[in-house]
Order: structure tokens, then sequence, then C-alpha cells
């Protein structure tokens, strides 16, 4: 579904990524994960088309079953693809939610987006996806700064998943969350992955996140992918001493 | 694989831990190990602790990748070496041919116990209502009580968990299981319960390499023994 090869990305000298080849499947989540700095998130932008490789391929096949190339379309069939194809789940929830517009709308505006022109339906849709990520119907038309972060954050996902998209990139979506409030996630995420089928890239530094969630592991350090294999492989069997030091670092992965 | 009827072949399996974070050191696990299993048999790893019967099966699951060697499996109608092959081949395996039963029980927090047990007939295709039904005889069979079913086991005692643990492994008919330990928080009521489910499923053909601490356990399941260390495992 995603092909990438070769994917390089320097800031002035500095080295983002370098040299990163990876292949989703339907169906298939991946994780990346790695330290501050290690560059998942300048891959994750890479593959997501926001940010332009300096040099690499990416390859997305559509659901028509032709391939586009990523980083060469047009900006608006781009644009096209990210609203109705893909999406996109920010660390930070305000940085994927409209903050001046109420819970509803906020789930309800992607579709209108897609061309959605029923009130009802919207708003039945907007009712359905709320109780999916678990957030009180009631709250409806109340904004979003007036929820927690928890519940922002599965706002965030609720308005990312109701139109369906093939394949979604996660940003530390656990990320400065309580952990109780990362459990619900986890279990929403996982429940939401399985049922509708649906890809990922989850980038995030958290390994217990990545043994429930992923299938498969890349390890990223100094920009570079240093290890990979089945996720249970690489947290139980780690290779490389990058990581066999992060396995040790943490308690229970 | 030279015996067609064998569904499990190791051959000259090496597997070597290098801890990086421990100044590099080398710890020769298994060297050159052999493993042939049939159908119905139940292959007992008779060696004491310490002595790689995990690393045999982990890597036989695919969980650790060994240096050398083949694991042939029969897998699909083919022959798949779990040493090389990929990892969308490899979750294959794990999904239609080969259950695995560890000590521990690993899940994800809030998930009924339920949900946990049938999640490997799930992926197998089958449908919803009929996987619950099987989760449900399979739970009632090793006797955890029904008010637990619609909660998260990790919450429960030792024993339970591995009851679920065993729930799960044994839910799905796998061709070919692996069991570490099984029977090592249980009761003697529940360990005899484990020896019928061994028991059923070699008559149902299932092909079973365990590692058995618990030597009841071992004489009552075991069609045969083999020792790792005399297969050139270090000592």
């Amino acid at each position: 579904m995603l092909r990438a090869r070769g994917v390089t990305r320097y800031y002035g000298s500095r080295v983002g990524c370098r040299d990163i080849g990876l292949d989703l499947w339907p169906g298939e989540v991946l994780g990346v994960v790695g330290e501050s700095g290690s560059g998942k998130t300048t891959l994750l932008g890479c593959l997501s088309g926001r940010l332009e490789p300096s040099a690499g391929t990416v390859e997305f096949t559509q659901r028509d079953g032709t391939i586009v190339d990523v980083l060469r379309m047009p900006e608006p069939a781009l644009r096209k693809l990210a609203r109705t194809d893909w999406g996109i789940v920010h660390q930070n929830p305000r940085d994927g939610l409209r903050l001046g517009v109420s819970a509803g709308a906020n789930v309800g505006e992607r579709l209108m987006a897609l061309g959605a022109r029923h009130y009802g339906q919207i708003r039945d849709a907007a009712f359905d996806w709320l109780g999916r990520v678990e957030i009180d119907r009631e709250r409806i038309d109340d904004w979003p700064e007036t929820f927690s972060s928890g519940m922002q954050q599965r706002l965030q996902i609720a308005r990312t998943l109701v139109t369906e998209p093939r394949l979604v990139f996660m940003d530390e979506p656990t990320g400065g969350l309580d952990v109780s409030v990362q459990a619900r996630l986890l279990d929403l995420l996982r429940r939401l992955v399985t049922d509708l089928g649906l890809s990922a890239v989850i980038v995030t530094h958290d390994l217990a996140v990545t043994r429930l969630l992923a299938h498969r592991l890349l390890v990223m350090r100094g920009g570079e992918v240093v290890e990979s294999g089945l996720t249970d492989q690489v947290l139980d069997d780690p290779q490389h001493p990058y990581t066999q030091l992060l396995v040790s670092s943490v308690l229970q992965p | 694989m030279s015996d067609g009827r064998a569904v499990l072949v190791v051959e000259g399996l090496h597997k070597t831990f290098t801890l990086h974070t421990q100044g590099g050191i080398q710890l020769p696990v298994l060297r050159g190990v052999d493993l042939t299993v049939y159908p119905g048999e139940c292959v007992a790893l008779t060696d004491p602790s310490g002595s790689g019967k995990s690393t045999l099966l982990r890597s036989v699951y695919a969980n650790y990748r060994p240096q050398r060697g083949r694991i042939l499996v029969a897998h699909d109608g083919a022959r798949i070496d779990m040493v090389d092959a990929g990892p969308r081949e490899l979750l294959a395996v794990r999904q239609r041919t080969i259950g695995y039963v560890s000590q521990f029980l690993r899940v994800i927090p809030r998930v009924p116990t339920l949900d946990v047990v049938v999640e490997p007939l799930r992926a197998f295709g089958v449908a919803r209502d009929a996987a619950l039904g099987r989760g449900r005889a399979l739970l009632a069979r090793l006797r955890i009580p029904e008010r637990l079913w619609s909660l998260s086991p990790v919450t429960f005692s030792g024993g339970e968990q591995q009851r679920v643990n065993l729930a799960r492994g044994f839910v799905a008919d796998f061709p070919i299981l692996l069991l570490d330990e099984p029977t090592a928080s249980l009761d003697v009521a529940s360990r005899a319960i484990v020896i019928e489910l061994i028991r059923d499923a070699l008559a149902r053909r299932t092909a079973i390499v365990g590692a058995f601490h618990d030597a009841e356990v071992r004489e009552a399941v075991a069609t045969r023994t083999v020792s790792l260390h005399g297969a050139g495992v270090a000592a």
C-alpha cells in the first residue's frame, strides 16, 4: 500500500533521516521507535507528503489500484489524497482539531469536505463517532477547549477516522497522556485498527505502545534505521546495540 | 523436508546471544540442534532450566532470530523456513499453523478475558459467534468463573492468568503447538485439565513440542523425550 525507497531529508547539513526504505501492507501497523531527534517525525512527514525529502521516492496504492508518487504529485491531488485516503493524528490534539468549533462540527467537517451535505446524516455520523471514541454524546455541541487532553485526543481520532481513511499516520498518539488514559486510547486504537482494517504508521518513543499496536517495528537512530523486524522479535531478541540499550532501559516493554 | 510426514523439522540450529550493553558478552545457547516432529506426537524437552528449551521454542515461533540452521514448518501445503521467512509469512504461520503458550500472559489493559481468548480464532477467520462459543466452553473447562469472563485478566491471579493463556493457545486447533511450562503455576486439578487438553489435541493429530518442568505432566502427555544437551546444546 505504501512503499518508500531511499527517503532522505537534510536540514541544511544536518541529517533528518537517511536512506529509509519501507513497505506497508493493507491492514498492517508499522511502529517507528527511537529517541527524540532520531528522525522518526521527519520520516513520518516525508511519508505523508508534508515534508519534501532531499531524495527518495514514496509510492501509494489508491483505492482503485493505481499507484501514485506521493512526492511528485501536484499539490491539489495530494491534498485530496490526504482528505480521502489518509488520516493524520498529531501528537498534540490541538494541531489536529479546530478549536473554534464544536466537537460535533470537528467530526462533521471532514465529511463535509468530502461533499456530505445532509445535516442530519452528518450529525448522526458525528454522534456515532463520539460514542465509538467514548466521548459522552451529550457533549457534541461543546467546544474542544472544554475537554481534557485525553478527550481531545480521542476527538482528534474520531475526526480523523470518520471519513474512513485507509492509512493513518500517528505521531506519538499517546504522548503526554496519563497512563490510565493511555491504556484506554490503546485499546480503542487497537479495536479500530482491527475492525476497520486500517493500515497505520505509528511513531512513538514508547516501546510498550508498539508491543500492543504494531505488527512490525523500525528502530531509528541518528536518522537511520538500525534494526527492523516483527515487533516481538525486536523487543524480545534485539540485535543492534542501540536497540538492546533501548529495550533494557525501560520497565517491561 | 527429508520426511514428507513431518510437520516441523529443525536442522543445525545455532543461537547465540550477544549482550552489547554488558561488554559484548556472547552466550551460545543452541549449537546445532536437530529435531523432527510428526503429527500426533508430543515431544518433551527434558533439559534442566537455562539449557535452551525456551530459546528453541521461541526460535520455532520466530520470536528469537537464530544465526544459523533451518526451521522448516509445514504451512498451507508448503514449507516455510522460519529462520529466513519474511514478516508477512511469519505472521501467516502464527495465524494459522503454530500456536504458542508461554508462562506469561501479555494483554492490552481493558480487553475482556473472553475477547483475549478468542482473538486467535477471530484472526483465523472464524465468525464471532462461533468463536465466542468455543471460547466460553474452553474457559468453563479450565474452570475460570463466568463472572470473570467480561473482565480484563490483568488483575487475575497467576494461576488464572496461566489458564487464560492456555485457553488462548488451545482455542484454535493449530496443527503445531509449542508449550513452554504450561502448568507452571497451576494447582493439581487444573493440571489434570491441561493434561486432558493436550491428549485431546494429540488425538486430533496436533504436533506438540513442550518444556514440562512438572514430571507428572510430562509423563502423562509426552510420547517422546528429547534432550537438547545430547543434540549439541551448550552445557
